[in-house]
């Protein structure tokens, strides 16, 4: 992948709103958006219900990713440009899933809905509907996708990065700062983890930044680009962002996304825990 | 321009925990424009970030069909930046534990 054939511009999105061949889709953090309003003819996927595995902590199963392609409407062939608030974060979470099962042609709206809103651009309220397909994923593909054992064996020895807000990388909050203060791990991080927070990648419109400050946001921080890379955050979402950013706009290969994050490494027994900046 | 009479500002606290959680949050207003844009009017279409005492991004949320956002922080310093379509807004507060930081922000 690279930048050109992973994001898309507003322009770019709004020329192809009826193109039978493009399924927009909208994901966000505030599951009540959509409602509110969208980009015309985009569908929606709530993180919560149709990403999340619901009886236990896991991605959906290859089975559920397909049951819920087919029914938006979108073929193996389709291409899809999903969009979100807050800096693409939840759409990039969906975007990874895209890849996670093997779909080739998924890309960004560069932006998303924010710089989409600045912009005003128009939203509706209205919701398409599109003849279900028999969409066939493939198998997981673990190379982008860590697991925890392979975080604690990378301690030291590869990337890892803790893409979190520094106030939860040293342990003074544990989730990001609009949600409530809860959880049962503890605070803290990944010994040996860069803290490198996932929104330095973004303007402050929303927008991803230049190829070359993104590459110096990690370089600058002590990533040797050339080493295996895994980036974590707390439930796996902000991560999925800064794995976009280094896998697909900076082409670094061996990128994967510790969707377990702090959530899980910080409620295992016996693990190594750092805190402070 | 100003709105007279307005009060802070925030979702309802119902059920949150004052003494557990550090509530920062507010209403978004618009100052009048012309008659398509009233004096007061709740900014719907926004977008709040909110950036620590180093100047690094936190959190961001967007309003709520009332304009009103909220966050869950931390004690300290803060900066609230506001966005909206052709306005862009910050605010320095201090924010404790105890008693939520209830702001009412006009752009």
């Amino acid at each position: 992948m690279s930048r050109e054939t992973s994001l898309v511009s507003a322009d770019w999105v709004a020329e192809n709103i009826n193109n039978p061949q493009v399924v927009i889709v909208e994901v966000d953090e505030d599951t009540t958006l959509y409602a509110q309003g969208h980009i015309e003819n985009a569908a929606t996927f709530n993180w919560r219900e149709d990403l999340q595995h619901g009886l236990r902590r896991d991605v959906i199963s290859k089975e559920g990713f397909e049951a819920l392609l087919s029914k938006t409407g979108i073929a193996n062939d389709t291409t899809v440009v999903l969009y979100g608030g807050n800096n693409n974060w939840f759409a990039t979470y969906a975007y990874w899933y895209f890849k996670l099962y093997g779909h080739q042609d998924v890309r960004l709206l560069d932006g998303g809905r924010k710089r989409w809103e600045l912009d005003a651009r128009p939203l509706v309220t209205t919701s398409p509907s599109r003849t279900a397909t028999r969409y066939v994923a493939k198998d997981q593909d673990h190379s982008l996708r860590a697991f925890r054992d392979e975080v604690i064996a990378a301690i030291g020895v590869k990337n890892i990065v803790d893409v979190r807000s520094p106030a939860e990388f040293s342990g003074e909050l544990a989730a990001p700062a609009h949600l409530p203060q809860e959880g049962g791990q503890v605070k803290g991080h990944v010994p040996s983890a860069k803290n490198i927070p996932w929104s330095k990648a973004a303007n402050e419109d929303g927008t991803f930044k230049s190829q070359d400050e993104l590459k110096d946001i990690y370089t600058s921080a002590g990533v040797d680009l050339a080493k295996d890379t895994i980036a974590y955050c707390r439930i796996g979402e902000r991560s999925a962002f800064s794995w976009f950013v280094l896998h697909e706009l900076l082409e670094v290969t061996n990128v994967k996304n510790y969707d377990g994050s702090w959530t899980e490494y910080g409620s295992l027994v016996g693990v190594p825990v750092e805190i402070g900046a | 321009m100003k709105t007279c009479g307005a009060r802070p500002g925030g979702p309802s606290l119902d059920g949150i925990d004052l003494t557990k959680q550090t509530v920062i949050q507010g209403l978004i207003l618009r100052d009048g424009i012309d008659d398509s844009v009233p004096n007061g009017a709740a900014v719907a279409n926004g977008h709040v970030r909110l950036l620590d005492s180093s100047g690094e991004f936190t959190a961001e949320v967007p309003t709520n069909n009332e304009g009103q956002f909220r966050f869950f922080a931390a004690p300290g310093s803060w900066t609230l930046v506001v966005q909206a379509p052709g306005a862009r807004a910050e605010k320095k507060i201090v924010a404790s534990q105890g008693k939520a930081t209830d702001l009412v922000i006009h752009i």
